[in-house]
């Protein structure tokens, strides 16, 4: 928006410093180095901001609200300052043509380096007339982008995998953008909404070093979404201890215990909710304020698997130690069996001597002269 | 059967009480098997291991915690034993797994209550087998007895008990359930009359067919069990042996009921025997002197001296 | 047979006592260390095996060959074989020795042995079903008969040279025992046909957890009748071993008579196992060669090999012979009921158990008890007949020498 990255800084009343710590925590997020940090506020404040075309389909808005509505209220701006967001409808000046001439200028201008987010889910249905901008689907209008695009990131469920418009019976037969682009690689940042973060670590690297984090087989960062919430949970000790809220509000609940009883779909959930709080505010996410976790993230389970019903945990790590079926137990005593064993035989042994010497003493044919004594 | 399902019937000595018992038994399922039995169903697939239960027993039943005596392990128990009354295990051979979870399966003709010599053990309301450590010697033959290996002996105690599982009646009475239905996150344990639990299970093998053994065990297993299984995987490989719908107890009661019913053949036995010996006396003593009494060493006399012992003592 | 049985006299603290009571001081030892700790340190017990050594030995193997008295009886006062009473009170000694031995083993074997007095005593709470409350009435009822059918040694003994208060006890008890004696040995052979064949149903309630070649209807009348052959086989090995060690003469043409009619009933028990196992079909479990078919199989040779020893008249005069058929059919008997209650029973491959150092120590040290009270009781009160020493020619001519023992010894019909 500024060309100048210091200009704004001061006018918003944020300094340096600060921006350097927001580019450390979003190369820390995506899993790269200081450095990496250093480098792209270099690369921001040399004004090398990547170019971002932001579209909007089928949504409530929620994604960019929640990078607007950020707990330090410069960090969004600051956010918003480190990409050139050249079209996004919610937050454009510009309406009707201009807006339209303004996304044909950027496509043009920065065709190959561009970076289009999708919000939203795209409707397939009857042509999909059911979400139309300027006379044009979305479908259209998100082929096009994406043909010139240099990445395409898709934020929040809706884009990634259909999200709240595709939940049943999907009357628009919404779906995300990697179904719809096939055959390109669309990152996909879900989330419901999903984390600023997530996004903001995924364009700088972009736009700093011009590659994508490592994705996982649906096309999700693996630096946020490599592990389930249940493996990270703050709640997990009470997991493992067996504590479960049973209901809201009892005391189990109140005591902060374990939310699985209650529906808990973090153990099937990838995530990184628990470690990279929401608008930098601890605990504000479901499971923090004491709901379950419904499993934004996942195309299974989100609008899926009804709210309350528990999940099966897939890679038990809780308690892991469980008996086998049938525990090996009791054991042989050596000294016992040599002790057994040595009586057994002089047992034996006496009694065979014994009955040698009876033999002798009184053979049926010899007559018998004395006792023994 | 009839025959078994009557000697099955405690208490056989009065007639006229297992006539009636049989009718009403005969009516509700196995035997043994009050009407306002109640029980557990356990369902291997909805298991995740996460011992809750374990937990909750320990604390509902006031179990000490196992400080490793039998597995090595401080409150990691390896079976069931005398700090355990319910257990989570785990089957995992052959890429197949299953989470088993262990305890009293309060049997409609249990074992241990037939073994017991004074009842410690009793199958009482609602068809639970309970223990009363006033009337146990210790003597262990429940635990020879129960074909499920359930019942625990407290080998490190100098007054040692039996332990395990009584369906925590103590909650029961309370109005609460048992502890490890009442805290399982899953409903992989559920506590309930035995009846409606049975229905429930079958209703789940009906809906997914595809998700069990068709089974399930408990409903006529050793005679019929209260705790019933729901399982993915054989339930042998669980530690749940076959053992046919005849009770464990059934042949040893047959036989010894027809040896023993109403104390008569004993009582007769003894009439014959002394009978028979009042007639070898008689007949010795009558004999007299140089008599000859069958034998295999042939004939020898008989001392006239040996008669009665009255004669004896005054000998001496 | 009062006029013959005598004290044998002596020393009663000879050297091999000495041993005997050093053994059977370790035992106490280890009986006060269980006392003190419980089951779990001083044996190796454990939840899958809960019934070991002692219960195995000490109670059923023990009171098995402890069944000298249960067998003379039958033999004696039921088939009324007068002739072999002299044999009686020996036997009876050894049973009550062995029964009390086996009560004390159950004693110590009981978690809670402070609780054993009411068994007998809350009738209101007897579980008519438990097999084990019979036996464990059935034991307790017997151990006092047991006493009882022997008291007339004591009383006699009493008689001949007690003090005289009970000099006059005596001479009034004798008399009234002798009359009523015959009711008391009537039950002495009642309980012991009813809990020694109980022993066996006992482990019937395994059901599952018993082998199959064990598992089946016919386990009672299989205890009942190889405690038998057992029963008879103590009265020969006891005959023999009080020869040899105490210089007795041995009873020959007894013993030989009641090795003859020992060998049907030894017979008989092998005979009756096999039908019973082809009828179950389980012959292929026999043939098998696992370790539950080499132990049956070893069962059945050990219990035939003894009645064929013994069916040959020639052998049945040599006590060498009959010393040796004896220890064959006690060892028969003894392995039969130790596999039936550890070997046979299979609480799953995962529990092991082999009785711990304690627990031999015990049993052993409690075996010298018996044998020690048996000498201590057999050197003071009139329980041996016969002659300390025998100069005749025991073994020559058999036919003769059966006939003039009988004259000595035929004490015709006498309770006890």
């Amino acid at each position: 928006m500024s060309a100048d990255p210091h200009v704004p800084f001061n006018r918003r009343g944020v300094s340096r410093r600060d921006f350097v710590k927001v580019c450390t925590m979003a190369a820390a997020a995506v899993g790269l180095s200081a450095k990496a940090a250093e480098k792209m506020v270099e690369a921001a404040a040399r004004g090398l901001k990547p170019s971002v075309i932001w579209l909007h389909f089928q949504e409530c808005t929620g994604c960019t609200e929640s990078l607007l509505r950020t707990s330090h209220p410069g960090v969004a701006e600051l956010i918003l300052d480190l990409v050139s967001l050249d079209y996004h409808e919610t937050l454009f000046a510009a309406a009707g043509h201009q807006a339209e001439a303004a996304l044909k200028a950027s496509m043009k201008a920065n065709a190959g380096k561009y970076v289009c987010i999708v919000e939203g889910a795209i409707p397939t249905k009857d042509g999909g007339i059911y979400c139309m901008i300027g006379g044009r689907t979305a479908i259209d209008i998100l082929n096009e982008v994406a043909a010139d695009a240099g990445a395409i990131i898709a934020i929040g469920s809706c884009a990634s995998w259909g999200g709240i418009p595709s939940a049943d019976p999907n009357p628009t037969g919404a779906t995300g953008a990697p179904q719809v682009l096939q055959g390109k690689t669309v990152v996909t940042i879900p989330g419901c909404p999903a984390n600023p973060y997530n996004l903001l670590g995924t364009v700088l690297q972009y736009a700093t070093f011009g590659t994508l984090p490592a994705l996982d087989d649906l096309g999700r960062p693996l630096f946020a979404y490599g592990r389930t919430i249940h493996e990270h949970c703050p709640r997990r000790a009470h997991f493992d201890a067996g504590r479960f809220a049973q209901q809201f509000g009892d005391e189990g609940h109140r005591l902060g215990y374990c939310l699985y009883k209650l529906g808990c779909k973090g153990p099937q959930t990838h995530a990184n909710c628990s470690s990279v709080s929401f608008n930098e505010l601890p605990d504000c996410w479901p499971i923090g304020l004491g709901h379950p976790c419904f499993g934004c993230t996942e195309s299974q389970l989100a609008f899926r698997v009804a709210l309350h019903d528990t999940v099966e945990i897939h890679r038990p790590t809780p308690p892991d130690t469980y008996p086998p079926i049938a525990a090996t137990q009791g054991g042989i005593s050596p000294v016992a069996t040599g002790v057994a064993g040595l009586v057994g035989g002089a047992l034996i042994g006496a009694g065979y001597m014994a009955s040698r010497k009876l033999e002798k003493a009184a053979g049926p044919e010899e007559p018998r002269s004395s006792q023994e004594v | 059967m009839g025959i078994n399902r009557r000697t099955a019937l405690k208490g056989l000595v009065v007639a006229g009480a297992a006539a009636a018992g049989v009718r009403r038994v005969q009516a509700s399922g196995p035997i043994g098997i009050p009407d306002d039995a109640v029980g557990l169903l356990y369902d291997t697939t909805l298991c995740i291991g996460c011992k809750a239960c374990v937990v909750a027993c320990r604390e509902a039943n006031g179990l000490e915690a196992d400080p490793g005596w039998s597995g090595g392990l401080y409150q990691a128990p390896a079976d069931l034993n005398e700090y355990t009354k319910n257990i989570i295990k785990l089957y995992d051979e052959g890429g197949e797994r299953s989470y088993m979870k262990a305890q009293c399966m309060h049997c409609a003709d249990p074992a241990c209550a037939n073994a017991c010599m004074l009842g410690a053990f009793k199958k009482r309301e609602y068809g639970i087998v309970t223990y009363d450590v006033d009337l146990c010697i210790g003597c262990r033959y429940c635990q020879v007895a129960c074909p499920f290996g359930i019942p625990k002996f407290e080998w490190a105690k100098v007054a040692p008990r039996m332990v395990k599982c009584e369906l925590c009646q103590h909650r029961i009475a309370e109005g609460k359930i048992p502890a490890c239905a009442d805290v399982c996150p899953r409903g992989a344990v559920i506590y309930g009359k035995r009846a409606d639990l049975l229905r429930e299970a079958k209703d789940r093998l009906a809906k997914h067919p595809d998700k069990y053994i068709p089974k399930v065990y408990g409903e006529f297993d050793g005679g019929g069990t209260q705790v019933l299984y729901l399982s993915h995987v054989a339930f042998e490989k669980l530690g749940l042996p076959a053992l046919g719908e005849t009770s464990t107890p059934t042949l040893q009661r047959t036989i010894q009921h027809a040896a023993y019913r109403g104390f008569i053949a004993p009582v007769a036995l003894y009439g014959v025997l002394g009978a028979v010996m009042f007639r070898n006396r008689k007949k010795n003593l009558t004999a007299g002197p140089g008599a000859q009494a069958p034998g295999e060493a042939g004939a020898r006399p008989r001392p006239s001296a040996s008669g009665r012992g009255g004669e004896r003592g005054g000998q001496r | 047979m009062s006029a013959h049985a005598e004290p044998v006299g002596g020393r009663i603290f000879t050297r091999p006592f000495r041993v005997l009571f050093v053994l059977f001081a370790l035992a106490g030892v280890a009986i006060l260390w269980r006392l003190l700790t419980g089951l779990g340190q001083v044996t190796a017990l454990n939840d899958g095996y809960p019934w070991g050594l002692w219960i195995a030995f000490d109670v059923v193997t023990g009171t098995a060959l402890a069944c000298g008295g249960y067998a003379m009886a039958l033999m004696v006062y039921i088939v009324n074989k007068g002739e072999y009473h002299p044999l009686v009170r020996p036997a009876v000694l050894t049973s009550a020795l062995g029964y009390t031995l086996a009560g004390i083993g159950i004693g110590l074997d009981v978690g809670r042995w402070w609780n054993i007095w009411r068994v007998p005593l809350f009738f209101w709470h007897w579980n008519l079903s438990s097999v084990l409350l019979e036996v464990a009435l059935c034991v307790m009822a017997y151990i006092l008969v047991l006493w009882i059918e022997l008291s007339p040694a004591f009383l006699e003994k009493a008689q001949a040279s007690g003090p005289p208060r009970l000099r006059q006890f005596a001479d009034r008890a004798l008399p009234i025992l002798n009359r009523t004696l015959l009711w008391i040995i009537a039950l002495g052979v009642l309980l012991p046909t009813m809990h020694q064949s109980s022993l066996g149903s006992l482990m019937l309630l395994a059901g599952p957890r018993l082998h199959p070649l064990w598992n089946t209807g016919w386990l009672p009348l299989l205890f009942l009748i190889s405690c038998i052959a057992m029963g008879f086989a103590v009265v020969i090995f006891e005959a023999a071993l009080s020869s040899l060690l105490l210089g007795r003469r041995p009873e020959m043409p007894m013993l030989s008579g009641i090795a003859r009619a020992m060998v049907p009933i030894v017979l008989l028990y092998p005979a009756l196992r096999l039908a019973d196992i082809a009828w179950q079909g389980q012959l292929g479990l026999l043939f098998a060669f696992d370790r539950f078919s080499v132990m049956a199989l070893l069962e059945l040779a050990l219990a035939i090999a003894p009645g064929i020893l013994l069916m040959s008249p020639t052998r049945r005069a040599s006590l060498g012979s009959l010393f040796r058929a004896a220890m064959l059919m006690m060892l028969a008997g003894g392995l039969y009921r130790f596999d039936t209650y550890l070997v046979a029973f299979r609480p799953g491959d995962n529990w092991s158990y082999f009785p711990s150092v304690p627990e031999l120590t015990i049993t052993i040290g409690l075996v010298a008890a018996e044998i020690m009270v048996y000498i201590a009781l057999i050197k003071v009160f009139p329980i041996l007949s016969g002659a300390p020493s025998f100069g005749g020619s025991a073994g020559a001519e058999p036919p003769a020498t059966e006939k003039s023992a009988a004259e000595k010894a035929g004490a015709g019909w006498q309770p006890a």
